[in-house]
């Protein structure tokens, strides 16, 4: 089986954002990148599946700025095969990135059985990429998954949706399955992973080389800000009891005219 | 120069500290309060390659560099100094047989340690040598085709649980140091007497004996190097312990430094969180520079080793410089904390307990001082 993983890179979530000087994007320089949260549920699927599908492969795909390629080695620590880089600035949108992938996978020469990636990155939080790609490339998908059980000719999906509630799906390969937290718990890269690591193959291709264009870009971003600093909140003493009276008042006519929520 | 980690000593670095978050630090107050070993943790570090860093590659190791091992060694530390003790000794007691053993010795015992979780113990203090290390007593006989060893061993680490034993001992005593010889031995080997466990200040959930050779026999071919080697080997055994050791201490003392900080910009008195009185900012000052001085000191003695280059004094300077440095951070780590420090339901005292013993095992802060002024004084 050819398993594909897409992984992004995104800001430590410890990271404070900035916007950058010109409002174009954020600071980059300054950020430490891990690779998506989700996506790590993402990667541990395709081993999972890989371990029990002898002669299967894990390629792992990525998209984006190549100032550190952290989320493909640690996949590739992980225990996936080789990886794919297509070099693209960070702002790109999400149908520039569904479509970048779509010509990595392409351009291996590879038929995707299986494509996995995380439900959502938790920096732009579009959650488009994995509907996207699936749709472009005509697979089946499912997203907010977490379990995954069966083979690959009758793969039977659970689905979290509102209130706490499961959906469950049958689905054969090929599908592309966008995971979430509690599918499986991702393994640590162990320290022969790491050295092993930097012997895998990782190709790396311009957007040209996967077919994207500057035309294929749909969102614009026109700035960014940090939002509104929060004024400071107010205090009322209500201990004293002939006071209260007043205090109430007080604080429903600032509800009214300051806060405007009554 | 160059001061920035490789990409992949970045990554071992952030794997490390990522277990020892995980996996270790939220359990070393339980083990530390229990006196417990740890086995299914320890177990999960071997798992993931954190152990036995000094195997080489030919028997089955990572073929880690001296700079990684002190690397991994800082990350363990900083999830509990007592559980790095315990990993820690296998390769204190491994590295004479990396240093001086044969091909076979090599594939015999260490390879074993590559294909399960064992646990080794290193014995060279006596109840009455600890320091003078040259001065020990155990015996070692020859008797046909074995060696047999008699003697008394103290303060064991692992002895409770160990696999293997490397122990130092004398072929005769009269020749001090040139008689001291090493001898690897089985666990299982008869007549090994484990005493009990000893109840320690601090590294609690590691394992601490007293053990006695009684007619304990080994073939001769356990010997590393020759008879006499001994002394030698253990001189070159710590000149890769040391920086690890060291390693430790700056693994316990970054704890106790992040644990100040995000506590001082917490804690308010007066107002004001006490991050922005002078009183704790200069501590906390002061530990941000200790800690630097020790991992460049801790750096720079690995990779003088990496490089063939002689670094027994770097190695004390590092050792002696980064144990005192988190026995002061520590020290300073519950003041800050004031009276929630000296409680044991704040991480703080422990971390002050455990800096202690790395200012006393492999080299007392007074022997390394010892060593330094030893080296400074023989060039003039």
């Amino acid at each position: 089986m050819n398993i594909f993983v897409c992984v992004k890179q995104v800001p430590d979530t410890e990271t404070k954002v900035i916007p950058n000087g010109d409002g174009s994007f954020i600071e980059t320089n300054s950020i430490k990148w891990i690779m998506n949260p989700y996506d790590e549920f993402a990667v541990e699927q395709a081993l999972l599946v890989k371990a029990s599908n002898a002669g299967s492969t894990v390629t792992v795909l990525r998209v984006g700025a190549v100032h550190d390629t952290e989320a493909l080695r640690t996949a590739l620590a992980m225990g996936a095969d080789d990886a794919i880089l297509v070099e693209a600035d960070d702002n790109i949108d999400s149908y520039m990135t569904a479509k970048a992938l779509k010509g990595a996978i392409e351009k291996s020469g590879n038929s995707a059985d299986l494509i996995f990636s995380g439900k959502q990155s938790i920096d732009s939080d579009c959650l488009q990429v994995p509907q996207l790609l699936a749709q472009m490339l005509n697979l089946p998908s499912v997203s907010v998954v977490v379990g995954y059980e069966g083979d690959s000719s009758n793969i039977v999906l659970k689905r979290e949706i509102e209130g706490g509630a499961l959906e469950v799906y049958n689905c054969s390969s090929p599908a592309l399955i966008a995971c979430n937290k509690g599918i499986n718990t991702p393994r640590y890269a162990s320290l022969p992973g790491i050295m092993k690591a930097k012997k895998k193959p990782l190709a790396q291709h311009s957007l040209a080389d996967v077919g994207v264009s500057a035309d294929d870009r749909r969102i614009v971003y026109s700035d960014f800000h940090l939002p509104p600093e929060k004024p400071a909140g107010k205090k009322f003493d209500a201990m004293d009891e002939a006071a209260q009276a007043g205090i109430v008042k007080e604080v429903v006519g600032l509800l009214r005219t300051e806060a405007k929520v009554l | 120069m160059e001061f920035n980690y490789t990409t992949e000593q970045q990554e071992i670095k952030e794997q490390t500290f990522k277990f020892a978050r995980n996996e270790m630090l939220p359990f070393a107050s339980e083990f530390d309060q229990s006196g417990e070993m740890p086995l299914t943790i320890l177990k999960k570090a071997w798992e993931l390659g954190f152990v036995n860093t000094c195997i080489p590659v030919e028997y089955g190791g990572v073929g880690f560099t001296s700079q990684d091992t002190v690397n991994i060694t800082e990350g363990l530390a900083y999830g509990c100094m007592g559980m790095n003790t315990v990993l820690m000794a296998n390769d204190l007691a491994l590295l004479p047989i990396v240093i001086g053993g044969t091909h076979e010795q090599k594939e015999k015992f260490l390879r074993p340690f590559t294909e399960d979780y064992k646990i080794a113990s290193f014995c060279l203090t006596e109840p009455g040598n600890g320091s003078d290390a040259a001065g020990i007593k155990t015996n070692f006989k020859e008797d046909g085709d074995d060696w047999v060893i008699n003697g008394d061993k103290m303060w064991i680490t692992n002895a409770g649980f160990a696999d293997l034993f490397v122990v130092y001992g004398t072929i005769d005593s009269s020749l001090k140091h040139k008689g001291i010889s090493c001898l690897i031995v089985d666990g299982k080997t008869a007549g090994i007497e484990i005493g009990k466990a000893e109840k320690k200040m601090g590294h609690r959930c590691s394992d601490t004996r007293g053990m006695r050779f009684n007619n304990v026999r080994v073939p001769k071919e356990n010997m590393i190097g020759a008879p006499g080697d001994g002394w030698k080997i253990a001189m070159k055994t710590l000149d890769h312990s040391r920086p690890m050791v060291a390693a430790s201490a700056l693994g316990g003392a970054l704890c106790a430094y992040d644990h100040s900080v995000k506590y001082a910009t917490e804690r308010n008195q007066f107002g004001k969180p006490i991050s922005s009185f002078q009183a704790i900012q200069f501590m906390i000052a002061n530990m941000a520079m200790k800690i630097e001085a020790s991992r460049l000191l801790i750096n720079k003695a690995a990779w003088m080793l990496d490089n063939d280059i002689p670094n027994t004094k770097i190695a004390s300077y590092a050792k002696a410089f980064a144990a005192d440095s988190c026995m002061e951070i520590t020290t300073d780590a519950v003041q800050i904390f004031g009276g929630y420090g000296y409680s044991i339901e704040y991480p703080v005292e422990k971390l002050m307990r455990d800096a202690k013993l790395i200012q006393i095992y492999e080299g007392t802060s007074q022997i390394q001082r010892m060593v330094i002024a030893k080296e400074i004084f023989s060039r003039h």
